[in-house]
């Protein structure tokens, strides 16, 4: 048995003249407050990357910048995957007993500590060097070619992906700590530049500074207690030249293998907490993991289905599209708001009953996939 | 053979080529020692037609270094072969899903890279 027993997220956006250690450590701090720990109890560490600052160890930097002396370090890499790739592996760490609290940290400068023509060159790295790359294809581009077909198979359109930008800020708007608060509309994002054809401006996340942190610990330390039901990957490619059919994509395969984990059916989930680079990211997703039909997605948004006070509320903190993306520690924020939801903390956005959370997150061009759910203990 | 460089456009040579399996038949785009279908050695390089259809197109508006800023906007095209492989190539700006095309060679950014126009009916 596991438990998130703290979290702590910085606000998102520009942190001038912090650097990504410094966004860990604030976030970190923050998490372990929150768990009732000290930092000498911690005695596990997973952390992700910075494309800011790389390091081959970088855990071990962390850990020493922040006064710690683990039994168990290291950092995890699975592009936005990590954040709960690290949580799996957490989960099955204290599960063996090889350490009792575990801190997941990522952060990042991403924004101030380099352009921002080096963070989309850094990302569009994820594709081929030889066979993709020398094309000068952007992190937008990869997803723009899954939009084209994903809209020519489904019939979805480009306002379709509109309203999940608009969902996204209208959430972010009663987040304090979100990087974007200006209300949008579906007109907005269909005026906004041109990115990645069919993809504008505003169906991509924003380039941001921030930091997120959790502890997960064999046994609960607070009165609600958090649980890591089951937990489950798909890994089914790395280049979108190599992807699979869209409708063999690895998001249902992890969804599949979490649901057999942990004996949750989709009908069960209250709340829902689903990566959002892009917004074809997030339509495809919501369908591939059951909680729309194939093309339905973008219907149930305008119902509001997907809103705070829907029957399946999802990213109430503003996912990576408005609350922003700062790397490892965006898709971390979800888990963030998941938990304070789950916990009844989440202030004027609290949600009706958040008893069971599914939680999926994505790397690469939809390559890496973690599927994970979440149970409510009193 | 996955030692030597390959005659393509990767290395600035007007060809597209690809390996076919000769034990279990699979193709495969990216060039390799061996099969990533069933791992056997004994594979062919073969050149391809430059004969395919539109799979997938991403207008980029908005690029991300100098070389490549140049040229946009500029048309990313997945494209699924004759010959059974899926590639990433450049393209007409007006193409489409389904757009039966034919590859031929421009510069970008300072490289030889694949293009595609629709194929001429005949």
């Amino acid at each position: 048995m596991s438990f998130i027993t703290g979290v702590g997220l910085t606000s998102f956006g520009k942190h001038e003249g912090l650097s990504s250690l410094d966004l860990m450590s604030k976030a970190a701090e923050l998490a372990i407050a929150d768990a009732g720990l000290t930092r000498a109890e911690i005695d596990g560490i997973l952390c992700g990357y910075s494309t800011v600052s790389p390091h081959i160890m970088l855990a071990t930097v962390f850990a020493e910048h922040f006064g710690i002396h683990p039994s168990y370090a290291h950092a995890v890499q699975v592009g936005g995957a990590t954040g709960l790739a690290m949580t799996m592996l957490a989960h099955h760490l204290v599960e063996a007993g090889v350490v009792r609290h575990v801190l997941v940290v990522g952060g990042e400068n991403r924004l101030t500590g380099q352009s921002r023509d080096a963070s989309i060159q850094a990302l569009a790295q994820v594709g081929h060097p030889d066979y993709e790359v020398t094309l000068g294809p952007t992190i937008p581009a990869y997803y723009g070619l899954v939009a084209s077909r994903y809209m020519h198979e489904y019939g979805v359109t480009q306002q379709d992906l509109a309203e999940f930008a608009v969902l996204m800020r209208a959430h972010a708007a009663t987040h304090p700590g979100a990087q974007f608060h200006e209300l949008i509309t579906v007109a907005d994002v269909m005026a906004s530049k041109p990115v990645a054809l069919p993809l504008k401006l505003l169906d991509c996340c924003p380039v941001s500074d921030g930091g997120a942190a959790f502890v997960v610990s064999r046994e609960r330390t607070g009165a609600t207690g958090v649980r890591v039901l089951g937990c489950a990957q798909a890994h089914t490619h790395q280049h979108v030249t190599a992807a699979p059919a869209l409708t063999e994509l690895g998001a249902e395969i992890a969804i599949a293998r979490a649901k057999a984990a942990s004996g949750v059916a989709i009908s069960d989930i209250r709340y829902a907490a689903v990566y959002d680079s892009f917004t074809i990211t997030l339509a495809m997703l919501l369908e591939d993991l059951g909680l729309a039909t194939r093309g339905e997605a973008a219907a149930r948004v305008r119902s509001g289905y997907f809103g705070r006070d829907g029957e399946m509320p999802l990213n109430t903190h503003g996912g990576l599209l408005s609350y922003g993306h700062c790397g490892v520690g965006g898709a971390m924020a979800h888990l963030v708001e998941t938990h304070l939801q789950m916990t009844g903390r989440a202030d004027s956005r609290q949600v009706r009953n958040a008893s069971i959370a599914l939680l999926h997150g994505d790397g690469g061009v939809l390559s890496s996939h973690v599927s994970m759910l979440l149970e409510r203990v009193r | 053979m996955s030692n030597d460089k390959p005659a393509d456009w990767t290395t600035g040579i007007e060809a597209i080529l690809y390996q076919s399996c000769g034990a279990c038949g699979h193709v495969q785009y990216f060039r390799r020692g061996f099969c990533a279908a069933c791992g056997a050695a004994n594979l062919t390089e073969k050149r391809s037609s430059g004969e395919g259809t539109v799979y997938a197109t991403s207008l980029v508006c908005r690029a991300a270094t100098a070389e490549t800023r140049a040229h946009v906007p500029y048309n990313i095209l997945l494209v699924d072969t004759a010959e059974g492989f899926r590639m990433m190539a450049h393209g007409d700006n007006d193409l489409a899903i389904g757009d039966k095309v034919t590859a031929r060679f421009t510069p970008f950014a300072g490289r030889l890279v694949p293009y595609f126009a629709k194929a001429r009916m005949s």
